[in-house]
């Protein structure tokens, strides 16, 4: 018989090996069904994995994805190590599209280097209100944020829809629900001539880097720790969960609401429906795969967004369908809240007290 | 000549890094109360766990009544005539007594009139218990007659009794020690696990002394006396730690009219809690677990907010203000549970002096941290207070139950606090860390802060505190010299009477 | 048969999906696992229940298939969550994204067809009795099921010996360890158990009441059949009132529209998210009873030291 031993200290070697060994589960899980669905495997990783990697348009086209998703998921892990769980993060992300978006629309044809920055404000006030809903509720109400964050984000989809439908539609739009294309000052510069890649992106190393120091050297980043290892202790301490429960849904919110803003004043450059495209859901796997590190989460949102570049080739090439990135991405998070155990504990053999009672007589 | 009722043969265990049984032998004779003696980390409840099946022994055989017995689960056990109750009870509290008896027994044995069953035991061995009540709401005393019950209800042969009187009033030892006479003149044997010298030495037939897992000595305990069980047990001779000297001066600590609404369903409320500690006064609180002890603590620790006059100190009013405005002023505090209350258990140890010695040790500047003074601080720590460890990046998980203790308790102590209050210091800790956290107490006293000791452990309180009260049901009963208290006046308050003894002195 | 009647009628049926998915999450949660992948377990149900029920023409197979394919979700979720302690959160919301992949990836081929609807079946006599009898008893099976499986599942919590066992290890599972019970197991069986249950909401929604496959059609409802399970405080009865309360709301939108009220439409599709978290916070609001009522042991870890 075999079992699991807790080890006396985390092993970090597997704390680095885990989201790597995650990957290569994935990938073999994934080869299996590309298989089973009669799909050449080597070819279809291949595709998925190392093509995307070849050549400069599609790696700029991951930096498009790999914006947003670092972003929120910075954000969020702030709260998922303090045990806050803001899961509505495509929420936010929404409303501030939604309150970027209507801000740079407000001032059509406005021309000002401080429009930019206005909607970028809006759009982050917006995603932090949005989430100071699940805050007020859970210090005030006792509410489970898990399950507020993510009832508004499906009312915060419902809200964008019939915005774009109505008072934000484009007057000259055939009445397509769209807002009108964004002028040039409410459109943000791009990074890469001939590419997607924006500013945004060195917005998303910024948060990575003052989350880095945050969580290593300043009180708030050792505060979010307790509370989330030991809330007694954290109590003990003098911290008040209260506070970081607001600080942290704040935090999460505000940032996911920047991301909305960098996506509609970015790539799409118009407020459409479908802008919530699930960054808010994937940046959760990423905040995890990264293992709510910020250096860690850099890495994660290029890998998730490779699952997104790659789906899309393999979509083209292979004829497959789209919900292949969603099912690559469960499988990611499986496997590494799987392997994550070796990191805690260690197999043993153990022998029955029946065995044992032989071997002595 | 009849077989053993249990006999143990070579029984060993061991857990990674440490051999829990060594080649364990002893056994136990039918209708025999024998205890099973040792200090906290012996090896008892590893041992007693592999008697009940909840463990599988590594190597060696057990015998009941002259036949193998191995059992695999409890479950075996039971079917076999063990029954066992637990130091830490297994009850379920949102579960009615009869409920929870239920579970207790194997499916074959639970008739539908199990309810009557109860009450008829219960009411023949003096456990008076309602079937219908919910554990929750029962006080431990209560809850430890569930356990009794539940394993009476299946007429054992051998009964094992984890630790059971650390939790009881001098009362209530009483009334469970004749509950288990009437139960050995019937022919059942009894494997009592305690490391309470007084209590064996006055009711077991004989004893088994177990030291680092191993079986060091046997007795008959009523010949011995307890200062050789206890040499036995700790393996060197004790010096007692000698009282500091009663000359007390300023009032430190004053708390008034202390009231507390407990937010626990299962808590106890404060109720009009008055005291003083003066400078190198040690107030000692007994009782029993669960008497508001720990609403005591938050309530001093800041951890759960008063009105702001009830608690002051040096006379200035701090009950308003949380932990880290209290530590400002010179009022440290160490709770009961070490890891997750007193130490973040996955958090290195100079994190873990960040926790709570921050402001005292500038280790905060503009909202930074300065991991050298932390660092520093954490070493001084471990060094002042002979912390075995490592080092200071070590996990505070990492450290056996002392060494984390000496550690906590030494971080709080390196403050220099005015006034230090702290609950259980040396639960399960061994003999010589808890001397030396008996001697550090002292010696901060002795240097003029005012010290609060909330303790279970009334040997403890006897031997450190110069002033002693007793807290039952959230109400604390007038401290008085500790020397001048008798036993039979401390079991009269921990059952509850403040008044009575206050008419009684 | 007048509009009232028809509208309770169809409340019955709205909620069916909700009475499904959050008496299974009650029996796992009951033993102390909280499974946030009820959404992507009732996804999984539902395309393999109308998967099925298409290619064999039989909707038992359907049904039975469901349940399976709900059941092995959770089996997923057990597995991590049970056997490599991971976290119930996190663990949960992977099933989820997981679910909702492998659905939309099965149901491609599946876009755009019907199944006829579900032959209904009205209980002799009962279903004759005036205004009532038509609500209430003429529905299709997969109704009474429902209904039975909360009345089952009531008698199950509190007149059974293995219901009384699951309720010690949602309490307390290391004394439930300690005195013999094997803790990841009960866990395992209410946990697939709370998979079928889901799957089987699931089913009810592709095969009866849409009836058809619609990528992420389960919109949302796993997720409102766990506040269901908070507002019911834990217990089956309560749990199925909740379902039909909420199915309610959603039935009482789609009238409104259909009356052709002045409003938009985005906003009444709404008012389902928005009852439930307003009704969160006025069932957590007393946290002490919050307290007394959610088993002791939710969502941690059982990690047995012997």
């Amino acid at each position: 018989m075999i079992r699991l031993e807790p080890r006396n200290d985390v092993s970090p070697a597997m704390a680095y090996l885990a989201p790597a060994l995650a990957v290569l589960v994935t990938a073999v899980a994934g080869a299996a069904i590309f298989a089973a669905l009669g799909k050449d495997p080597v070819e279809a990783m291949r595709l998925f994995f190392i093509q995307p990697l070849g050549d400069w348009f599609s790696i700029s086209e991951m930096i498009v994805k790999a914006t947003p998703l670092i972003l929120i998921a910075i954000g969020l892990s702030f709260g998922f190590r303090a045990g806050v769980w803001n899961i509505g993060a495509e929420g936010q992300f929404t409303l501030g599209a939604l309150a970027g978006g209507a801000t740079g629309l407000a001032f059509y044809d406005v021309a000002g280097l401080w429009v930019l920055p206005l909607m970028c404000i809006a759009g982050a006030l917006a995603g932090m209100a949005w989430a100071a809903i699940p805050a007020l509720l859970r210090t005030r109400f006792n509410a489970n944020e898990i399950l507020v964050t993510l009832m508004l984000s499906y009312v915060a989809v419902l809200l964008l829809s019939v915005l774009v439908h109505g008072p934000l539609k484009d007057p000259d739009g055939f009445n397509f629900p769209e807002s009108r294309l964004f002028h040039d000052s409410a459109i943000l510069p791009i990074l890469l001539e001939g590419t997607r890649a924006h500013v945004g992106f060195l917005a998303s190393l910024a948060a990575v880097a003052v989350a880095w120091f945050v969580l290593g050297r300043h009180i708030f980043g050792f505060q979010v720790k307790v509370m989330g290892q030991a809330p007694r202790a954290a109590r003990f301490g003098g911290f008040i969960e209260n506070k970081v429960i607001w600080s942290c849904l704040l935090l999460s919110g505000g940032l996911a609401g920047l991301a909305g803003v960098f996506e509609a004043a970015g790539p799409v450059g118009q407020l459409v429906p479908a802008i919530p495209v699930g960054y808010g859901f994937t940046a959760i796997i990423v905040a995890f795969l990264g293992r709510l590190q910020p250096i860690g989460i850099l890495i994660a949102g290029f890998v998730m967004a490779l699952t997104y570049i790659g789906g899309e080739t393999a979509q083209i090439e292979m004829n497959l369908p789209s919900a292949i990135t969603g099912v690559f991405q469960g499988m990611f998070l499986f496997s590494l809240l799987g392997i994550d155990v070796f990191a805690r504990y260690r197999l043993k053999r153990i022998r029955s007290a029946a065995q044992a009672a032989e071997g002595a007589s | 000549m009849t077989a053993p009722r249990l006999e143990l043969a070579d029984v060993t265990k061991a857990f990674p890094g440490v051999i829990a049984n060594d080649d364990v032998s002893f056994s136990v004779a039918p209708g025999e109360m024998h205890a099973l003696l040792g200090e906290n980390g012996a090896g008892k409840s590893t041992l007693v766990k592999m008697i009940y099946g909840v463990m599988r022994a590594d190597a060696g055989v057990m015998r009941l009544d002259g036949e193998v017995y191995a059992p695999n689960r409890p479950s075996d056990a039971r079917a076999r005539g063990v029954g066992m109750v637990f130091q830490h009870f297994s009850l379920f509290e949102a579960l009615t007594v009869g409920e929870n008896v239920a579970l207790g027994m194997n499916a074959a044995d639970v008739g539908r009139d199990l309810n009557d069953q109860i009450v008829r035991v219960s009411d023949a061995y003096g456990l008076s218990l309602d079937p219908a009540r919910t554990v929750g709401s029962l006080s431990v005393g209560e809850r430890q007659r569930v356990e009794i019950v539940r394993c009476l209800l299946q007429n054992p042969r051998l009964l094992i009794m984890d630790e059971p009187t650390s939790v009881l009033t001098p009362q209530e030892v009483g009334d469970l020690f004749q509950t288990l006479r009437t139960l050995v003149s019937e022919g059942c044997s009894i494997l009592y696990i305690s490391h309470k010298l007084e209590e064996i030495r006055a009711n077991c037939d004989r004893a088994t002394v177990l030291r680092g897992g191993k079986v060091v000595g046997a007795c008959d305990p009523s010949e011995a006396t307890a200062r050789s069980l206890a040499e036995m047990m700790v393996g060197m001779e004790l010096a007692l730690p000698a009282k500091s000297a009663t000359n007390f001066g300023a009032e430190r600590l004053t708390v008034k009219n202390l009231s507390l609404a407990t937010d626990d369903p299962f808590g106890v409320e404060l109720q009009d809690i008055s005291f003083s500690v003066r400078a190198g006064e040690i107030l000692g609180i007994a009782g029993v677990a669960g008497n508001g002890q720990g609403e005591l603590l938050d309530a001093l620790s800041g951890e759960r907010k008063v009105s702001h006059a009830a608690i002051q100190l040096d006379q200035t009013p701090i009950g308003s203000l949380g932990p880290t405005a209290r530590r400002a002023e010179g009022f440290c505090a160490a709770p009961e549970e070490r890891l997750g209350h007193g130490a973040a258990p996955d958090m290195s140890l100079w994190e873990n002096t960040v926790l709570s010695a921050r402001s005292s040790q500038g280790m905060v500047r503009g909202g930074v941290l300065d991991l050298g003074a932390a660092k520093a601080f954490a070493g001084k720590v471990i060094s002042a207070f002979d912390v075995r460890t490592s080092g200071a990046d070590r996990h505070a998980r990492t450290l056996s139950g002392g060494n984390l203790q000496k550690f906590i308790i030494g971080r709080e102590i390196l403050q220099q606090p005015k006034v230090l209050a702290i609950s259980q210091p040396t639960w399960g800790v061994d003999a010589a860390a808890a001397a030396a956290i008996h001697r550090a107490i002292q010696e901060l006293a002795a240097a003029g802060a005012a010290v609060l000791l909330i303790s279970q452990d009334l040997d403890e309180l006897m031997a450190v505190s110069t002033t002693f009260a007793v807290i039952a049901g959230g109400r604390l009963s007038t401290p008085q010299p500790t020397d001048s208290i008798t036993v039979e006046e401390i079991g009269v308050l921990m059952g509850g009477a403040p008044d009575a003894a206050k008419a009684a002195s | 048969m007048d509009l009232l009647q028809a509208i309770l009628q169809g409340v019955i049926v709205a909620s069916t999906p909700l009475v499904f998915a959050a008496i299974g999450e009650v029996v796992a949660e009951r033993s102390g696992v909280l499974n946030l992948g009820v959404e992507g377990m009732m996804i999984m149900g539902a395309i393999a229940g109308f998967a099925v029920t298409l290619d064999s023409g039989s909707y038992f197979a359907g049904v039975i298939a469901a349940a399976l394919a709900g059941a092995a979700a959770a089996t997923v979720f057990g597995l991590l969550t049970q056997y490599l302690m991971s976290n119930q959160v996190a663990t949960g919301l992977a099933l989820t994204i997981f679910g909702l992949g492998v659905a939309a990836l099965i149901g491609q081929g599946y876009s755009g067809e019907t199944t006829p609807p579900l032959p209904v079946l009205p209980i002799p006599l009962l279903s004759d009795i005036p205004f009532i009898g038509p609500i209430l008893f003429a529905h299709d099976p997969l109704v009474y099921l429902s209904v039975i499986l909360v009345f089952g599942v009531a008698w199950f919590l509190s007149r059974t010996r293995a219901g009384l066992i699951l309720k010690a290890v949602g309490d307390n599972h290391d004394a439930a360890h300690a005195i013999g019970y094997r803790v990841v197991l009960v866990r395992m069986a209410a946990i697939a158990f709370g998979g079928a249950s889901a799957g089987l909401g699931g089913a009810y929604l592709s095969i009866v009441q849409t009836p058809l496959w619609v990528e992420n059609m389960t919109a949302g409802r796993g997720w409102i059949a766990l506040a269901i399970v908070v507002f019911s405080a834990w217990r089956p009865a309560r749990a199925l009132m909740g379902a039909y309360l909420f199915g309610g709301v959603t039935l009482i939108q789609l009238h409104i529209q259909g009356l052709g009220v002045e409003i938009e439409a985005q906003y009444l599709s709404m008012l389902p998210y928005l009852v439930t978290i307003i009704v969160l916070a006025v069932i957590s609001h007393d946290k002490a009873r919050a307290k007394l009522n959610a088993p002791a042991c939710l969502g941690r870890s059982f990690y047995a030291s012997s």
